[in-house]
């Protein structure tokens, strides 16, 4: 006699419910017939509970927002005053013919690409370093990182100053070198370079981290075939290395742009007003949404359009990044497959002696 | 046995583990040590990792006149430290509140995130159900949305509940993210064994048994990276903070922006304040610096 105890865990894999004798109580028992319910609800509905909490607060504080956007987007809604009539694409059309959006987009895409571009770059040539058999391994990675537990609007601030107009320590130095004060606040482009600068600092080694995680998958052999086809270091970084780092580079470079689109809060400290300048030289969309929601407007109406706007460009550039990435695939020599299905067989390789070490 | 590699059972563990250093150390091909180039670019890309923040501790050690006088501040730093601290301590930025807001914002999220993250991953990774893989995905594909751009609607949810200027208003929209539940899930997958839940199951376990005594205690490596990389997040945001509690009741960086909205002239307070509410974090980075290293090169590696 037996009882089967169900046993919830991998579908695919056979015969995942296991036959115990049942001893202790005849199937006929009504209270071990409870049991055998309630343990079967237990592994039906667990799973569902488990997840349940992400779905719940995620629905609340995540989905619903995104979505109760475009409604009240197209409604007068006011700050204290609430929400007014429905007033179709009005909010759209008043926030597109203000000057500030073009300038506020036009900063946005700059500052991106500025920190964006040489910071990936930047990354990478840290990381081909930091790939080597170093003394103190630990330490020089822990060094690349510390730039990250330093809160945006600390780096802000100590960037600001770095690059003050006057009796900044910047253009005091660039001054010995006879380059003559650079207007860092005044001037869009200074600004802009001055912005990149602060998110530089703070992610360049966090992302340069990520691409030696990559390079360590690399398998040595491919290293080992190039030296005996006699090339160089250099040659090696970038006939080895560089191709295989491509499916990081663009999961780096996505992740960057939906975080870059939205920056915030090194712009909004650049200054002590946090309007983005005098001009609105720095103002970013981000900031633009803030000023048009919280600032002197207090429309939630027309703040809620900017958000759907910045949100479509999002999805829009996300879009043609995956087209450049499914181009690059396509075009990519017909031996990456193979190498591909190396790479995976090298790495599970070297996990599996890893672990035989330290058994 | 059949699990120890093939080298380890003829030539002993001790030339199993010289041989996978070998093959996982060897840099670019080459197993000998790099030369002095690598370590000046080393130290040169170290230098600028940490210059900008002890440029920040030379100014909150010294005074404005100094610093007025002199754009390149001396590398010894000033006797003022304390002094300037004090200041802060002082200012009308009501430093110690945002001190334990940050505090509480950032110990309440990182736990809830870990523990919903571990639960939630435990389903995903090891559990079977209905519609297992289609909400997987779509808990990835939320990763990918910018979830700052429904701060509006957010607002106006949080000014109906009267949350505004209340530590809630912050805390309820970290208790739970996408990343942890994938990166939960990611690590259980591998690192813990069906046999293990099965033979809870069969000595009687329940689920949520199973899940305490056999699920977190493998999860605990993944999930003190998790709760790190949670606390920094908390601790370093701005953007929502600074809109829903505004300085009546500040975090730390909603409290350094007041800061230099009221003090902007004078650099030495404003960097005590950089220095004051970025230490925690510095010691913090001491300590499990080296967790929040491999966590990214692990995410890096899966992701």
């Amino acid at each position: 006699m037996s009882v089967t105890v169900p046993v919830g865990t991998e579908p695919g894999v056979p015969d995942r419910t296991r036959r115990v004798p049942a001893h202790d109580a005849p199937p006929e028992d009504p209270r071990q017939r409870r049991r055998n319910l309630l343990g079967r609800l237990d592994v039906k509905v667990s799973p569902y509970l488990y997840i349940s909490p992400f779905f719940l607060v995620f629905a609340v504080v995540g989905l619903f927002p995104l979505i109760y956007t475009a409604y009240v987007s197209v409604h007068d809604w006011h700050l204290i005053g609430g929400q007014g009539e429905f007033v179709g694409v009005q909010n759209y059309l008043d926030v597109v013919q203000q000057p500030r959006f073009m300038t506020a987009l036009r900063n946005t895409f700059s500052i991106f690409l500025l920190s964006s571009v040489p910071q990936v770059i930047a990354a990478i040539v840290i990381a081909a370093v930091l790939d080597a058999n170093l003394r103190a391994k630990t330490f020089w990675r822990m060094g690349v990182l510390l730039p990250y537990v330093v809160a945006p609007v600390a780096v802000a601030l100590i960037f600001s100053r770095l690059f003050a107009d006057q009796a900044g320590m910047i253009n005091s130095l660039l001054g010995t070198v006879g380059i003559g004060p650079i207007r860092w606040h005044a001037d869009p482009l200074s600004s802009h370079v001055a912005i990149a600068t602060m998110v530089n600092f703070r992610w360049t080694g966090y992302n340069a981290l990520i691409f030696l995680a990559a390079m360590q998958a690399i398998p040595r052999d491919l290293y080992e075939a190039s030296v005996i086809d006699g090339a160089s270091r250099v040659r090696q970084f970038f006939s080895v290395t560089v191709p295989l780092l491509r499916p990081t580079v663009i999961f780096v470079v996505i992740t960057s742009t939906i975080g870059g689109l939205q920056i915030f809060d090194e712009p909004r400290m650049f200054d002590q007003l946090g309007q983005g300048g005098a001009d609105r030289q720095w103002m970013t969309v981000t900031m633009f949404l803030y000023e048009l929601g919280w600032g002197a407007q207090k429309s939630f109406g027309r703040a809620a359009a900017v958000a759907w706007i910045l949100f479509l460009i999002i999805v829009v550039i996300g879009l043609i990044n995956f087209a450049i990435t499914r181009r690059i695939a396509s075009t990519a020599q017909p031996g990456s497959e193979s190498r591909r299905r190396s790479r995976a067989a090298a790495r599970s390789a070297a996990r599996n002696i890893e672990k035989g070490g330290l058994r | 046995m059949s699990s120890v590699p093939m080298i380890a059972q003829t030539a002993g563990r001790g030339a199993a583990r010289a041989a996978a250093r070998k093959r996982n150390l060897g840099g670019a091909g080459v197993n000998r040590r790099p030369g002095w180039i690598t370590y000046t670019l080393l130290g040169l890309v170290l230098a600028i990792s940490a210059y900008p923040i002890y440029y920040a501790f030379l100014l909150a050690s010294s005074d404005s006149a100094t610093i007025a006088q002199n754009p390149v501040p001396s590398l010894i730093p000033g006797p003022n430290l304390f002094d300037n601290i004090g200041r802060v301590i002082s200012s009308d930025i009501k430093f110690w509140e945002a001190v334990g807001n940050s505090i509480i914002v950032a110990v309440v999220t990182s736990v809830s995130v870990v523990f919903f993250a571990t639960l939630a991953g435990f389903a995903f990774a090891k559990l079977r159900f209905r519609g297992r893989r289609p909400l997987l995905v779509f808990i990835i594909a939320t990763m990918a949305v910018p979830a700052q751009l429904g701060i509006v609607p957010l607002f106006i949810v949080m000014s109906k509940l009267e949350w505004t200027g209340k530590l809630v208003a912050v805390i309820v929209p970290g208790l739970v993210t996408a990343f942890g539940v994938f990166w939960m899930s990611q690590y259980l997958e591998e690192a813990l064994p069906y046999e293990l839940i099965e033979a809870a199951r069969v000595d009687g376990c329940s689920m949520i048994r199973t899940f305490w005594h056999v699920a977190i205690p493998a999860a605990r490596p993944a999930a003190a990276m998790l709760a790190l990389f949670t606390f920094v997040g908390s601790w370093t945001s701005f953007f929502w903070p600074f809109i829903v509690l505004g300085s009546t009741n500040p975090t730390l960086p909603v409290a350094l922006q007041l800061l230099q909205a009221s003090y902007f002239k004078d650099y030495a307070l404003i960097m005590a304040g950089v220095v004051a509410a970025t230490i925690p974090l510095i010691l913090l980075f001491a300590v499990a610096g080296r967790q929040l290293v491999s966590g990214i090169m692990q995410g890096a590696v899966k992701g």
